[in-house]
């Protein structure tokens, strides 16, 4: 029987469609308002009493607000609140309230409801030009990577001489080792010690009267690679930073060379969002300089928390390692059930600890941590106008300085810490610190929320319109069919939503202007089978004759047409960024979502109005007047 | 049906593409592209009125006021307006700029955010972009070459080309900002203008097989005839949509509404005449399309 489908398609087809319900569905529940608390320092604890803190200043204020709820066992609160426009003045009014140990920050809380939360549906995260928040650009350092590179050769074959008993000068020059010897055999085993510590140089050898010299150079490889493993470092670091403080669906992304992008939804605030990723920050590891030590090799450096204010000491000035050696610090306990810090180094952070170390048992060795700050500075410029001039230092305090128990290798733990929560503020600053160069802003912005609610708005105006345009034009020029075709293509906007939260993609503008488009797209395969459908008429086809033909040859056609334009669409996601890449992924998923509802979907629907019975007529508008036989038409006019 | 003779004006329609494709490649020599700041970079100012604003009123005063190149558009309400002022001027120009705004008007203008904000797309990105556009063309080239012939896939690659152009030059004479939003309707305009090129072939190839004893140029005119009445469809329900987007989409969606509209309307046009005029320039034959022996058995495992 013509045009029949057997019950196994239309159950596949109700499978898919019921489906695509269920995934779609979450994003009907429109967000809270809502207000996200979280410690800005892991040493404070968030409980029900703070909880009732926060909620007493906004019942203070007056402010509306439902569903407060500890998450994540104390990490973080969240407080929804009734009205948007209450949400930048409460979170002020909860920021002067808990005070500087903690962050709030604004925050659209789902309200998908639990049948649909079991099965892992969730609404689409809306990207920032949607939900509004921050956007910052940081560009890597990378000449103080580089820098500090050369510093760590520097040191490195330093020690190495030193050790060996070789005696020479080696001095930095751009980004070569220059090194002088007395004597050629010297020079040799100074050669070889370096080849052997850092085979990564490039060793030249040269004569100057009877000077032996040695030049270390490095290599661009060399170079880049420290450049990539720097940029890679700080990105890795900046994730953690930004989890760790409890920003949702925060992006953070490399682009270019050395810079790196980083959004945060629903946060305003650009110096709050600085301050969380400003803690640009460094680690060194150097010993307690002896008593005895000259002035010129030792430096004074204050402790780092609050309750030790003032106190210093002084610290030897060739550094151990620094913090791109650390690949991990957590905080735990040891089998006496004390609070310590476990550090792991990586293979030549190791090296060099436990060449350090082995030979200073029972001295101390300080942990010193760098930030990148900056003092500000009002000058006047030549006008008189006072203008801000922000100038980067790196302010240097001290951590800990434990007494080395034993020598230390890539694996060691900080013991004696005074409480669990020290321990843990320390293991977040070691991994903070954990970077590989120090970073600035060059770049900010924020897209503030009414912009984003006003983008939405419109978009969904805008596809509303047109979809009703196209919805009109349908049923008037294809009757019937058209109704199949409205249908399929309704459906087809359901599944293309339900995969895009399947896939946890990001709704940006780009991204509903290619939903769009995919609308006006996905009604061309739906005209191309009517149109078909209406030549096999005027042919003089049966209409039983002219659904299955029309089907069956407009599909080749489609099928063309769609992947041709998925291979461009392909291409795009691949090399594209950001919007660009939102626009690809909705094009593709619209393609092959309109290619199921127009071929099977809408076939299923006229099948199932007129599949398998007797039909004299169908409704499809207008039929093109008959071309009759192919060989006929030689003799029209050209 | 009747059969128009689209042929017969294929000449007048090749001077037309012609004379558009120079014109728009000289303009593109000389007068480049208005790139939006996701290109060039810039500073961007943002400032909430009291009460809405009207723009033109606003445009006029800073155009008066000296700012070259400075855009004024509304988003959010419209009491939010961004000026962006384009590569070489400086934050301090930014306060300036808010401060002579402030002189002029009795409302309090609160200044929302000032900064400079970097360009979006890279060196690298335009680059790679660049070479994603060849390597688009070359895929599509090769599939369309593999599934038609050889000559099929020239015709949708000029095809294809003379869209971009043709878009590419009216943003360059209409001076319209070029940011990212228009790349991706760039892009989505090579997507669309595929699309319509090879529905047509589809049909070409067809009746170049079931047409006996016509001339190339008849099979042409019988396929564009046939494909009309589709093609004048899917055109006018994608022109809606994004007439619609373009009219109520906002100011950030504009420039990819209207590239769009422009791609669309051009790409209608080239399927019918770039494409088919290609092919006739090519001596397209009956041979070239001829069916293989095993593609009937290929077409009919295809179908469900």
């Amino acid at each position: 029987m013509l045009n029949k489908y057997s019950l196994w398609k239309y159950l596949l087809i109700l499978t898919v469609v019921v489906t695509g319900f269920y995934y779609a569905a979450p994003n009907l529940y429109t967000p809270d308002p809502a207000l996200q608390i979280a410690p800005s320092s892991s040493s404070v604890q968030l409980d029900a009493a703070l909880l009732s803190k926060a909620e007493n200043a906004l019942d203070e204020a007056g402010i509306n607000y439902f569903g407060e709820e500890l998450q994540n066992s104390g990490k973080s609160a969240l407080i929804r609140l009734a009205s948007a426009e209450q949400q930048l003045r409460a979170q002020a009014i909860l920021s002067r309230a808990l005070g500087d140990f903690f962050v709030v920050a604004l925050n659209l809380a789902p309200t998908t409801p639990e049948w649909l939360m079991s099965g892992g549906a969730e609404p689409m995260k809306l990207g920032l030009d949607l939900s509004g928040g921050v956007h910052f650009q940081l560009e890597v350092d990378v000449d103080a990577a580089t820098e500090r590179r050369l510093a760590m050769y520097e040191s490195g074959v330093k020690r190495q001489l030193r050790e060996e008993r070789i005696r020479g000068l080696v001095t930095l020059d751009g980004t070569d080792l220059e090194m002088k010897f007395r004597s050629e055999a010297d020079r040799e085993a100074a050669r070889a010690a370096t080849a052997d510590l850092y085979p990564e140089l490039f060793l030249d050898r040269t004569e100057e009267g009877d000077s032996w010299n040695l030049t270390a150079s490095v290599t661009e490889q060399t170079l880049s690679e420290v450049v990539d493993y720097a940029v890679s470092q700080n990105l890795t670091t900046l994730r953690n930073r930004v989890n760790e403080l409890g920003v949702s669906e925060p992006l953070v992304q490399r682009r270019g060379a050395n810079r790196i992008v980083v959004e945060l939804p629903g946060i305003q605030d650009t110096a709050e969002a600085k301050r969380i990723l400003g803690k640009v920050a460094n680690l060194e590891f150097r010993l307690v300089a002896e008593t005895n030590a000259p002035i010129t090799e030792r430096q004074r450096f204050e402790y780092r928390s609050a309750d030790r204010a003032g106190i210093y000491e002084w610290l030897e000035r060739d550094l151990i390692i620094s913090g791109e050696r650390v690949s991990g610090a957590n905080a735990g306990f040891d089998q006496n059930n004390q609070p310590n810090v476990s550090i792991s180094l990586d293979g030549e952070g190791g090296m060099l600890m436990s060449r350090a170390t082995r030979d200073n048992i029972k001295r101390r060795m300080g942990v010193l941590f760098i930030e990148r700050k900056y003092r500000t500075r009002y000058e006047m410029d030549e006008n008189g106008d006072e203008k801000i001039v922000k100038i980067p230092y790196d302010e240097k305090k001290l951590l800990t300085a434990p007494v080395i128990q034993s020598a230390l290798g890539a694996q060691f733990q900080i013991t004696g810490l005074d409480s669990t929560a020290e321990a843990s503020e320390l293991a977040l600053m070691l991994r903070a610190g954990a970077l590989a160069a120090p970073i600035t802003f060059v770049e900010e912005r924020t897209v503030g929320p009414s912009l984003g609610a006003e983008n939405i708005r419109l978009g969904v105006k805008s596809v509303q319109m047109g979809l009703t345009l196209v919805v009109i034009f349908m049923l008037l020029y294809y009757r019937v069919f058209g109704i199949a075709a409205v249908i399929g293509l309704s459906v087809n906007l359901v599944l293309l939503v339900a995969v895009m939260s399947l896939m946890g993609a990001t709704l940006t503008l780009p991204g509903i202007a290619g939903i769009v488009l995919t609308v006006g797209m996905a009604v061309d395969a739906n005209v191309l089978i009517f149109a078909r459908i209406r030549e096999e008429l005027a042919n003089r086809a049966s209409p039983q004759m002219a659904i299955h033909a029309g089907f069956e040859r407009a599909v080749a056609t489609i099928l063309d047409a769609n992947i041709t334009t998925l291979i461009v669409a392909v291409i795009l996601y691949a090399v594209g960024t950001g919007p660009i890449k939102g626009f690809a992924v909705t094009l593709s998923v619209g393609i092959l979502t309109s290619m199921f509802t127009a071929i099977l979907g809408t076939r299923a629907i006229i099948n199932l109005i007129y599949g398998g019975r007797r039909v004299d007529k169908l409704s499809i508008g207008p039929l093109p007047k008959s071309r009759q036989t192919s060989d006929d038409a030689r003799g029209e006019p050209a | 049906m009747r059969i128009l003779p689209f042929m017969k004006w294929r000449f007048v329609a090749a001077a037309f593409s012609v004379v558009a494709i120079t014109v728009a490649i000289g303009s593109i020599s000389t007068r480049s592209l208005n790139w939006g700041l996701d290109f060039t970079g810039g500073v961007s100012v943002e400032l909430v009125y009291e009460e809405s604003v009207n723009l033109s009123d606003l445009r006029q005063e800073v155009a008066d006021l000296g700012y070259l190149g400075a855009v004024v558009v509304s988003f959010g309400s419209d009491r939010d307006v961004l000026v962006r002022l384009p590569e070489g001027y400086t934050n301090d120009d930014g306060q300036t700029l808010v401060q002579s705004l402030r002189a002029q008007t009795d409302q309090d203008i609160e200044l929302a955010y000032l900064g400079f904000v970097g360009p979006q797309v890279g060196e690298e990105l335009r680059e790679q972009g660049g070479l994603a556009m060849l390597l688009a063309l070359g895929l599509v080239m090769l599939y369309v070459g593999f599934r038609f012939q050889f000559k099929f896939a020239l015709g949708a690659v000029v095809a294809l080309a003379h869209d971009v152009l043709f878009t590419l030059g009216f943003f360059s004479l209409t001076g319209l900002e070029f940011d990212l939003t228009v790349l991706a309707a760039l892009l989505a305009v090579v997507g669309y203008s595929l699309n319509d090129t090879i529905v047509v072939a589809d049909r070409i190839r067809e009746n170049f097989r079931k047409v006996r004893r016509s001339t190339p140029s008849e099979v042409l005119d019988i396929s564009l005839s046939e494909t009309l009445g589709r093609t004048v469809v899917t055109s006018l329900t994608t022109l809606l949509v994004l007439a619609a987007l373009a009219l109520f989409g906002g100011e950030m969606i504009y420039g990819f509404a209207v590239a769009l509209l422009v791609g669309v309307a051009v790409g209608t046009y080239s399927s019918i005449y770039v494409s088919a005029t290609t092919l006739l320039a090519l001596g397209v034959t009956k041979e070239d399309v001829a069916i293989p022996v095993k593609e009937g058995l290929e077409q009919d495992d295809r179908l469900p």
